[in-house]
């Protein structure tokens, strides 16, 4: 029973492992935040099955923190990419006038 | 009681199919339209069958209501930063593959 979960588990850190090729690759930075965005939803499989495997509850409350944490990331991510992009926008065109 | 053990394994393994699913999107796919679609829908169903088979088998109703609010956040976070990715990068002129 909890075999079969822990070689869940063992299968989800490979997986993330792979998704790793698609930082290394890019091209974009979206793409890396992609990749990000794999790990994060993995990572909270993995606390989930963890907790059965290894019999803590309290890694069910992780996962729930680790799911908040991961849409301030992608927030972060979103939000720094557009303000450099207005920055070198005036940059480029002067002051909005 | 066992019917339901079985079942919730079930689920978990059909989850865990559906992460290495996206995984591949994630890795095969020409660009980051093709790969956002391909890996957060796969991605969150996935997730969303692990949280199922995990709830079928746990203890308390407490413990398998939390599993399956993990997810539906899980699915409002996907939603978010998924939707947020794509409009920044059109912003950005990464053009859609193809076009």
């Amino acid at each position: 029973m909890s075999g079969i979960y822990a070689g869940a588990v063992v299968f989800l850190l490979v997986n993330i492992v792979v998704g790793l090729l698609r930082v290394l690759r890019g091209p974009t930075a979206a793409d890396r935040m992609l990749a990000a965005d794999l790990f994060a939803t993995a990572a909270v499989a993995i606390m989930l099955l963890l907790s059965v495997v290894a019999a803590e509850p309290a890694l069910v409350d992780v996962a729930l923190v680790f799911a908040l944490v991961s849409v301030l990331a992608a927030v972060t991510f979103v939000s720094r990419l557009w303000s450099e992009q207005e920055r070198e926008k005036e940059r480029d065109d002067g002051p909005a006038a | 009681m066992a019917l339901l053990h079985n079942l919730g394994t079930l689920l978990v393994l059909a989850g865990i199919g559906f992460f290495f699913a996206g995984t591949v999107g994630l890795l095969r796919f020409p660009d980051v339209y093709t790969r956002l679609h391909a890996l957060s829908k796969a991605d969150n169903l996935g997730l969303g069958l692990v949280c199922a088979g995990l709830a079928l088998q746990a203890e308390s109703l407490a413990l398998g209501l939390k599993f399956v609010l993990i997810w539906v956040l899980v699915l409002l976070a996907g939603a978010t930063a998924t939707s947020l990715i794509a409009r920044t990068a059109l912003a950005r002129g990464v053009r859609p593959w193809g076009v």
